[in-house]
């Protein structure tokens, strides 16, 4: 029991954080469908970095230079999704497609060359970091407390306070919503969808080191994150794009993900005999349902997706 | 000596490729006045306002700001000179409460934080003082065309601005609206306030102004003091001739009913109404009906749901005898109904078609255009084409194979409505069929209209302006919220009177 709240905890917090950027990005005007792909880069730079930083730097140092480096590299990818999206005009669908296909990719050809130049036996695209790791955990009796859910209960509190009470929330929103209206109050519309882009890209960066480190103490990145930027937009559609309902709708998917890990451990559970095909299927299935049923209900920013073009009024 | 002008454009001249917009134009507002800008559609009133704002810079001619001469390149630059406008289509977030927008841009804010309770303060008096009687924390979409227009108001006045522009305001308002947007304008002017006010209603003109610039095809024809001017002569410098503003129309020869809608209901969305209740009406040959009423009381569902655009939830339509409202959209346009829709460019066309397929959209499929094995007959459409685009005098750049999108509004509406007559409906539905144009095209698409009844077919025409209502047709349907609440010979009624119908103030059983 232990055991599925502690999941349920670190997957609610990934959810959180990578609904929250998705929830930047939007508000922006944005649509960032390139979650997934921005998740398997700052993952990538994340555990790289844990590989290679010497044994005995303090734990401390870990935490804070991988969270660094994560949020960096997922900044710098997202730029392409604000280079073609906000400059080009281009389609953001495809440009979201196009990034989780390359994201996956990338970290696949970058982990291989840096693999193979280290041991020329090993074309794996397998990082360790099998102690590094330990730095993002603390042990409260049989608790595993992961850092990724402070931070995530930050970033949650955070976003909502920068939406709603900040001068900077409400000039996003504007761009959002109408971008038109915006301009004429002397707002910068591409600044501001640059800054939800960025947020989005920083979020997503931090939400793939964090779901790698959850999963597991070594990451094929082949796999990518299977899904979870995918999962993560979901909880931003049933969360309304409100971080605190966000919130609840990541706790939701959260639960159903933890309940796919733990399951075995739950005796009522396991002698249903279900396989566990069906657990892990779950929250994309759940997913699917629940957005069948709320998605007409939730109101989208209503510019999203659409270019701003400063001639068209 | 203090300068008498708020605001001077001197001998401003903009052009674009193959066309003056603005030649030579002169515009001097001074301190305290209400000015009124008048001319046509495409008389060069936005393009003037934009070199103002400073979206285009003017080839010639300089802006003085108060005697000294400015150069604005930007919105901003016009709004740090204290020059505020209230466009057509307002500039306001939907989901926002009404606070919000006035604040965006300029927000106040205290150790980071948004700090509204100063700007509340700031709004309410305002609110106040000029009688706007705004709630600062309604959300925008949930409150009426005029307020959304004051809270447009207070966003100026909130920026401190000393130079106002309203751009054609009226045009989404009620009568009774209006003559307090009139009042409130008044209001501004006499606490010092310059007020530019862009239109084309002389009716406004005469009542709130004190100097009216006339423009016509982007030329100066001159600036004249209202007090000692007439409608007539205003009109006569507006268009370049006598305007005749009566339609002409032939005794009316009433003939069988061809539209009859028995108790229909439209269901709105869900958890919401019926957008329709429980209508019923009846058009007859020979006859032109107006379904006037304020913008979003459910006209357009009406149509939608005689058109097919959208299902009956109850009730029956029938065209010349026949029900109808079970029927494919096609079918009913078979049966003998064209609709002139409201949205020409999401109903009425496919913009990046030529012409000529704009053309043939409800008919292709008739074998003088499809052969038998599924293919189109080209010759046939370009010959069909080729002659509604002479019939109905259609301009467009290279004739049949113009590209819809490249057309001006005008003229597509001209080829919706050839398209639509030469069906040979019963019953012809127009949808605001003058919206945007200017005079000539409107009179034109009148003509059109009343040509329609006089061959004794039925009309329905929904209309938003108010001359157009009083104009046009024979009988009067005011809709309210989705219900038909008063029935009117337009020679019979004042405007006045239409007004409160259309406010909801008012309301009749009408019987069929």
């Amino acid at each position: 029991m232990l055991l599925l709240i502690q999941y349920t905890i670190i997957f609610t917090a990934i959810l959180s954080l990578v609904a929250l950027g998705g929830c930047f990005s939007e508000h922006s005007g944005v649509i960032n469908l390139g979650l997934e792909g921005t998740m398997v880069i700052g993952a990538m730079g994340g555990a790289l970095l844990m590989r290679m930083l010497p044994d005995g730097t303090p734990v401390f140092l870990i935490v804070i230079l991988v969270i660094l480096i994560s949020i960096v590299v997922g900044m710098l990818y997202s730029c392409l999704l604000a280079v073609s999206a906000i400059h080009c005009k281009a389609d953001q669908t495809i440009i979201g497609t196009a990034m989780n296909l390359l994201g996956v990719a990338v970290a696949t050809v970058i982990v291989k060359a840096i693999n193979l130049s280290i041991n020329p036996d090993d074309p794996s695209s397998i990082v360790q970091y099998v102690a590094e790791k330990q730095a993002f955990l603390v042990n409260i009796g049989d608790f595993e407390f992961n850092w990724f859910s402070l931070i995530a209960l930050v970033a949650l509190i955070g976003s909502y306070v920068v939406l709603y009470k900040t001068r900077f929330g409400l000039r996003l929103c504007a761009c959002g919503e109408h971008p038109q209206a915006a301009d004429s109050v002397g707002i910068n519309v591409y600044k501001m969808r640059w800054a939800g882009v960025l947020i989005s890209g920083m979020l997503g960066g931090l939400g793939g080191i964090a779901y790698i480190i959850a999963g597991a103490s070594e990451w094929k990145f082949e796999n990518g994150v299977a899904g979870f930027g995918f999962l993560a937009l979901a909880v931003m559609i049933f969360g309304e794009w409100k971080p605190h309902k966000i919130l609840m709708a990541a706790l939701v998917f959260g639960f159903f993900r933890a309940l796919g890990n733990v399951y075995s451990g739950i005796d009522f559970l396991s002698n249903l005999n279900i396989p566990s095909a069906f657990y892990t299927m779950l929250p994309y299935i759940i997913s699917l349902v629940i957005l069948v049923f709320t998605s007409k209900k939730s109101r989208a920013p209503k510019a999203e997706g659409i270019p701003y073009d400063k001639g068209v009024r | 000596m203090e300068n008498a002008y708020a605001i001077e454009m001197l001998n401003i001249t903009k052009k674009f490729p193959g066309i003056i917009a603005n030649d030579n134009i002169t515009l001097q507002l001074k301190k305290g006045e209400i000015h009124a800008l008048l001319g046509e559609n495409g008389a060069g009133k936005s393009t003037l306002m934009s070199v103002l704002f400073g979206l285009y810079t003017p080839e010639e001619g300089i802006i003085k700001k108060d005697g000294k001469e400015v150069k604005i390149s930007n919105p901003n630059d016009a709004n740090d000179l204290g020059i505020g406008m209230v466009h057509q289509h307002f500039k306001l977030v939907e989901c926002f409460s009404v606070l919000d927008n006035i604040i965006m841009g300029v927000e106040p804010v205290k150790n980071g934080f948004l700090d509204k309770s100063v700007a509340r303060k700031k709004v309410t008096e305002l609110s106040e003082k000029y009688g706007l009687h705004v709630d600062p924390d309604a959300i925008i979409e949930n409150i009426t065309v005029g307020m959304q227009q004051r809270t447009e108001i207070l966003k100026m006045l909130y920026r401190d601005n000393e130079v106002l522009i309203f751009d054609e305001p009226t045009a989404v308002l009620t009568p009774q609206e209006i003559s307090e947007l009139l009042q409130i304008m008044k209001n501004l002017a006499a606490e010092g306030k310059s007020i530019l006010f862009i239109t084309h209603k002389l009716a406004e003109i005469m009542e709130v102004a004190d100097r009216c610039t006339v423009i016509r095809k982007g030329k100066y024809i001159g600036t004249v003091d209202v007090k000692t001017s007439s409608p007539a002569e205003l009109s006569a410098l507006m268009v370049g001739r006598d305007v005749n503003f009566h339609v002409e129309k032939k005794p009316q020869e009433l003939k069988d009913v061809i539209l009859s809608v028995e108790n229909m209901s439209v269901a709105g969305e869900p958890g919401k109404q019926d957008v329709i209740k429980n209508v019923s009406m009846k058009v007859r040959g020979g006859e032109i009906v107006c379904l006037a009423g304020i913008d979003g009381n459910g006209q357009s569902e009406f149509v939608y749901a005689l058109s097919g655009l959208l299902p009956v939830k109850s009730g029956k339509i029938k065209l010349c005898g026949k029900e109808i409202q079970n029927m494919s959209i096609r079918k009913r346009s078979m049966s003998g109904m064209s609709h002139i829709p409201e949205d020409r460019h999401k109903h009425g066309m496919v913009l990046d078609y030529p012409l000529e397929d704009n053309m043939i959209l409800q008919t292709y499929f008739k074998p003088n255009f499809t052969s038998k094995f599924g293919f189109l007959k080209r010759k046939n459409i370009r010959s069909f084409s080729d002659r509604l685009i002479e019939m109905y005098d259609v301009r467009s750049g290279q004739g049949s194979v113009t590209i819809a999108r490249a057309m001006s509004g005008g003229n597509q509406q001209k080829a919706i409505i050839a398209r639509e007559i030469d069906k040979e409906p019963e019953l012809l539905i127009a949808v605001q069929p003058t919206r945007g144009l200017d005079v000539g095209a409107i009179e034109f698409i009148h003509k059109q209209l009343v040509a329609q009844r006089d061959a004794g077919k039925a009309v329905l025409l929904v209309s938003l302006e108010l001359d157009e209502v009083m104009d046009v047709p024979d009988r009067i349907l005011v809709m309210y919220e989705g219900e038909i609440v008063g029935e009117f010979d337009p020679k019979a009624v004042s405007q006045e009177e239409l007004g409160l119908y259309m406010a909801g103030a008012k309301k009749d059983e009408v019987k069929v």
